[in-house]
């Protein structure tokens, strides 16, 4: 069917490519994430609940590891806005993931100060070791890699944070330790932020 | 000249950021001081001590507050900017996570001044450890009555929440940060009309970076003219200045800004020069998106208007410093993918030019360019600039502009022979291959 004689509508030209999340199994928070939702909440004026979103979508992602269609639906009936809106939010920020990742979420740094200091050949190293390309996950569902933009920690370069802690000054050299060393003590195996100091040193 | 640091003085002892410590250093001094004046004088005081924003804009921060609308039946909002998503700027975080108490002592003289009873403060989604800190301080900071209700039998109301991102560099533009702590995109608004009239829900708000609001307290403290004399003329106060790249040591530092970028590059109480004695090369002195500066021009202050006076900006004080084995079209095509990224897709110039700028670029450094690339790169990059909503568009822009300024010989060569003459070492190994 064309609407323009000259234009070829329908044989792929002009169709969307708009992706659906998939529907995933029906969704639910936890009694736990239900209250810090309901505390969340309050911190917006009550006729601007939509405000509540991008924490909703959060502890979504730290429930099931990522964002389905059902839970989409789910935060819209919590906030009192449609699922397009939803949608909406989740397709254009970054830490949200419509695709199940790997138990450790590697983001390498690769902006410049990183980059000047080793990240590509950082990149490179952990795809070696993975066997895996910037962007995949891993055949177990253990690790997946994934080139970011600055995350601000650039006096550390190059940086890499594995879902939400940091490692700093990590050399390509050490890459490969580094996967081991998650593999069998988790994120303890990271340096964690600088700054933290009393954290590191276990107070 | 160097200055004893006062906003990261304690940030290196233990336990720093807790109340007890706070208070033990005249933490809240500030808040009781204020909450006993006028408001309208702690925004004229903040107007004489001449503390710019700490952005990147270097806007007034008193003139912000008295842009903010009084006679209104709506609620006023502040809204503290914590996504420090400039690449090569770590300021804020040091502060939010050594000296939070500072930061939430700041939103609270701030909203007693504008008349607001809540502020925001919207920290990046990568700053997850850093929120923790955050929200253990305000814990510790509702449970002593410093915000709450009736502050410290003031009468004075005030909440401060934190509110997490979830990864967009945009989000720290003003009006996109107020549409994301809508519950919507990160895409700017139309400008006027500015914040102050219509900001956070339609209602008066200001916009205040991290550093800008930790400076208040101190201003409210000790004076205007203390703040003042600590700097040059409309300089004033202490500066926090980050220093990355190839240096030997990149870090934090805080001096007033009659110091020259020099020094913070060269001198030992900063960065303390080049790592691996390598030559400079270029330093981009304000974040990504600022001109560069090459190593003849940096004997000047590293003072908003000495930084503009040698062709840059000071923006948010992220220094990135270039040695010698540095590419310079390497260096447009790493910025110009990060602007590509991260551009939000509102305004056709920027959503568009940015990945036309990247294809040329990459084209180029594969040794695939042709001489007419060169041309091509300038109005692209001419066609964005100043043609956007926000000032993404002009900082988009200016890593291609500024490299084939100074450097064009550099795209010249790649052009000649077809490839990249200056591979270094740190970079990715395949090089046409990797760049498939």
């Amino acid at each position: 069917m064309s609407f323009h004689p000259k234009m070829p509508y329908g044989t792929g030209w002009h169709r969307s490519e708009r992706k659906l999340a998939e529907l995933g199994p029906e969704f639910a928070y936890t009694p736990e994430n239900q209250a810090r939702f309901d505390a969340i909440v309050k911190r917006y004026p009550p006729e601007h609940r939509r405000s509540a979103i991008l924490p909703a979508l959060h502890l979504v992602q730290a429930q099931q590891g990522y964002i389905t269609g059902h839970a989409m639906t789910f935060v819209a009936g919590q906030i009192g806005c449609t699922p397009a809106d939803v949608e909406d939010v989740v397709s254009y920020y970054t830490m949200f993931f419509t695709q199940p990742v790997g138990t450790y979420v590697l983001y390498v740094c690769r902006t410049l100060s990183c980059a000047l200091c080793g990240a590509e050949r950082l990149t490179e190293a952990l795809e070696e070791k993975l066997g895996i390309r910037a962007g995949q996950t891993d055949a177990t569902g253990t690790f997946t890699l994934l080139e970011v933009e600055c995350l601000g920690a650039c006096d550390r370069a190059p940086v890499v944070m594995v879902n939400d802690e940091w490692h700093e000054c990590a050399r390509p050299e050490d890459a490969a330790a580094l996967v081991d060393a998650l593999r069998e003590r988790g994120t303890a195996a990271l340096t964690g932020c600088h700054l933290c100091v009393e954290r590191r040193n276990g107070q | 000249m160097t200055m004893q640091p006062i906003l990261t003085q304690h940030v290196r002892e233990p336990n720093s950021f807790t109340l007890d410590f706070y208070l033990r250093h005249q933490g809240y001094e500030g808040l009781k001081k204020a909450l006993a004046l006028p408001p309208n004088d702690i925004i004229e005081m903040v107007k004489q001590s001449g503390l710019r924003g700490r952005g990147g804009a270097g806007f007034p921060t008193g003139m912000k507050w008295q842009f903010v609308l009084k006679d209104t039946p709506k609620p006023k909002y502040i809204a503290c900017n914590a996504d420090e998503s400039e690449p090569g700027t770590f300021k804020d975080h040091v502060l939010m996570e050594r000296n939070p108490h500072l930061l939430i002592e700041g939103c609270a003289i701030a909203c007693y001044a504008i008349g607001a009873k809540v502020a925001y403060i919207y920290i990046r989604g990568e700053f997850y450890h850093v929120q923790l800190a955050l929200e253990r301080a305000l814990d510790e900071a509702y449970a002593a009555g410093w915000l709450g209700k009736n502050i410290q039998g003031s009468g004075f109301d005030c909440d401060v929440y934190v509110h997490r991102g979830a990864g967009a560099y945009e989000a720290g533009e003003e009006t996109a940060l107020l549409e994301s702590l809508e519950g919507k995109r990160a895409q700017p608004r139309i400008k006027p009309p500015f914040p102050a009239v219509a900001g956070l829900y339609g209602c008066p708000t200001a916009v205040n970076n991290v550093e800008t609001l930790c400076n208040v307290p101190l201003i409210v403290k000790n004076g205007a003219e203390w703040f003042t004399a600590l700097g040059p003329e409309k300089n004033g106060g202490p500066k926090l200045y980050c220093i990355s790249g190839h240096v030997a040591r990149p870090g934090v530092y805080e001096t007033s800004m009659s110091t020259t970028m020099k020094d913070l590059v060269f001198g030992a109480d900063f960065a303390q020069g080049m790592a691996n004695g390598r030559r400079l090369k270029a330093v981009i002195p304000g974040g990504s998106s600022v001109p560069i500066l090459l190593p003849d021009q940096l004997d000047v202050p590293a003072s908003f208007d000495g930084i503009q006076k040698a062709g840059s900006l000071l923006g948010s004080a992220g220094a990135i410093v270039m040695d010698d084995t540095t590419c310079m079209v390497w260096l447009a095509e790493n910025l110009l993918h990060f602007y590509q990224h991260e551009s939000c897709g509102k305004c056709t110039p920027c959503r568009e030019g940015t990945d036309w700028l990247l294809k040329i670029l990459r084209r180029i450094e594969r040794g695939e360019g042709e001489m007419r690339d060169l041309d091509l790169l300038q109005s692209v990059a001419d066609n964005i600039n100043g043609k956007t909503l926000c000032a993404f568009g002009d900082a988009a822009a200016t890593p291609v502009l500024t490299t084939l300024k100074h450097f064009r010989h550099e795209f010249e060569a790649h052009v000649r022979e077809g490839g990249c003459p200056l591979h270094a070492g740190w970079r990715r190994r395949g090089t046409a291959a990797a760049a498939h």
